[in-house]
């Protein structure tokens, strides 16, 4: 009699898993599609606001390239083109910040100058460190225009290290890591820029296809 | 029936709240309540999987053994998590770029769990729904609630970003109530969440007791 009562619970439970379990299957299929469209177009967002959509003509997200960084990272390196001519690149650059790691989007041009920075994820205090979010703060901001002799490389650090750059009021290691994430994102380009321009390599799009 | 359903509406607002009486669903209290835009995005969501859910377990009540409720429920409100979450990405992602954060942690809130055990396990189809419904907006309340107090107090604001969960026409909401500088920075830290949430506790009890009603001690398990 009690092995009877297990099966059937067992049964009632399967029952439910698999009835819960299709209709999760068909949800899934039925966004996939739009849920890709979506993040594709977060992306595309999110890198139109390092680098201007009139600098270029092609699709940044197809052109990209994987590379690996100093730290041995895989990154993706955007790369903007207009008429066949390189305008600009994109790439992931990382910090150390109070709360952990600082995930910033650095865009150049094809020079080095820096186009735009923007914090994609961090996890600063609020009210204090977060003001490097372009969306809490026009700090961010600053570094556009600037390029790796612009101020000269021993300038770029906080004002508190001997540096060119203010931190704000009762956070300076948030800024540190910003500054320094941004000085090694241009140490970066100048050490691999033929690589990062070379449009022979193979294509991070076409990698992911197969 | 009118009756009955005051009282559900009454129980989930205020007399029974899952916050404020039943001190339930602590973990996104205490995460989401930093600022009063935050708490409200995380009830609403929590109310939509709350009414769905126990919806779901009234509809299927004389069929879940006693022995399987458990597990049949937890996989009921996990599946109505992964669903939410899964539209609102494909079709409503301006909303679920602000909510998004906070749809899984719904899992983890122990509110649902505890309504479907208490309620919609036994009850008829459309008060469980009702139940569901307005136990998720009582927790909506109190989540804005503490929320707005540890925003005012830690940054000075009131329903900052609002705009963003809610569309451009609630801009109005968005107020400065004080420089930004002048907040208390504890108050949007994790201790601020404790201690608002403790006092509101300590007010609501208070005002229970000025209109004479008897407080319920312990909470979940009197409404069970």
């Amino acid at each position: 009699m009690k092995q009877q009562h297990m099966l059937s619970h067992g049964l009632i439970l399967g029952v439910f898993c698999l009835g819960f379990g299709a209709l999760l299957a068909v949800t899934d299929m039925l966004t996939a599609k739009d849920i890709s469209a979506r993040a594709l177009e977060d992306r595309l967002n999110s890198l139109s606001q390092v680098i201007p959509t009139t600098l270029h003509d092609n699709n940044l997200v197809k052109d990209a390239i994987v590379m690996k960084n100093e730290h041995g990272k895989e990154i993706t390196v955007y790369r903007a083109t207009k008429e066949g001519q390189i305008t600009g690149l994109a790439y992931e650059i990382f910090g150390s910040g109070y709360g952990g790691e600082i995930k910033l989007m650095l865009g150049i041009d094809a020079t080095g100058k820096i186009l735009g920075v923007r914090a994609l994820a961090h996890k600063e205090t609020p009210g204090l460190g977060d003001k490097i979010d372009a969306k809490k703060g026009d700090w961010i901001l600053r570094f556009s225009g600037l390029s790796l002799g612009n101020p000269p490389v021993e300038k770029w650090k906080v004002k508190k290290d001997g540096g060119q750059f203010d931190q704000f009021a009762g956070a300076t290691i948030t800024p540190r890591g910003v500054v320094g994430a941004i000085k090694k994102g241009l140490e970066f380009y100048a050490a691999n820029k033929e690589q990062m321009i070379d449009f022979g390599a193979p294509k991070a799009s076409a990698k992911e296809e197969h | 029936m009118t009756a009955e359903y005051k009282t559900i509406v009454r129980d989930g607002l205020w007399d029974n709240n899952g916050v404020l009486a039943m001190l339930l669903g602590m973990c996104p209290t205490m995460a989401m309540t930093n600022s009063a835009t935050n708490g409200l995005g995380m009830g609403l969501a929590t109310a939509v999987v709350m009414a769905a859910s126990s919806l779901l377990v009234s509809l299927f009540r004389s069929r879940i053994t006693q022995e399987v409720r458990i597990p049949v429920f937890i996989l009921i409100v996990a599946s109505m998590v992964t669903l939410v979450d899964l539209c609102m990405n494909a079709w409503m992602h301006e909303l679920y770029k602000v909510l998004g954060l906070f749809i899984p942690l719904i899992v983890s809130n122990c509110l649902p769990l505890a309504r479907l055990e208490a309620f919609a396990a036994k009850e008829p189809v459309l008060p469980s729904f009702m139940d569901g419904l307005f136990m998720g907006a009582g927790f909506t309340l109190a989540l804005t609630a503490i929320g707005a107090v540890r925003e005012i107090t830690g940054s000075g604001t009131l329903f900052s970003d609002a705009s963003l969960l809610l569309g451009p026409a609630f801009k109005f909401m968005e107020m400065q109530l004080m420089a930004s500088d002048k907040g208390v920075l504890m108050m949007i830290l994790p201790p601020g969440g404790f201690l608002v949430t403790g006092l509101l506790v300590v007010g609501k009890r208070m005002l229970d007791v000025r209109a004479g009603k008897a407080i319920q001690m312990g909470g979940a398990h009197s409404a069970a």
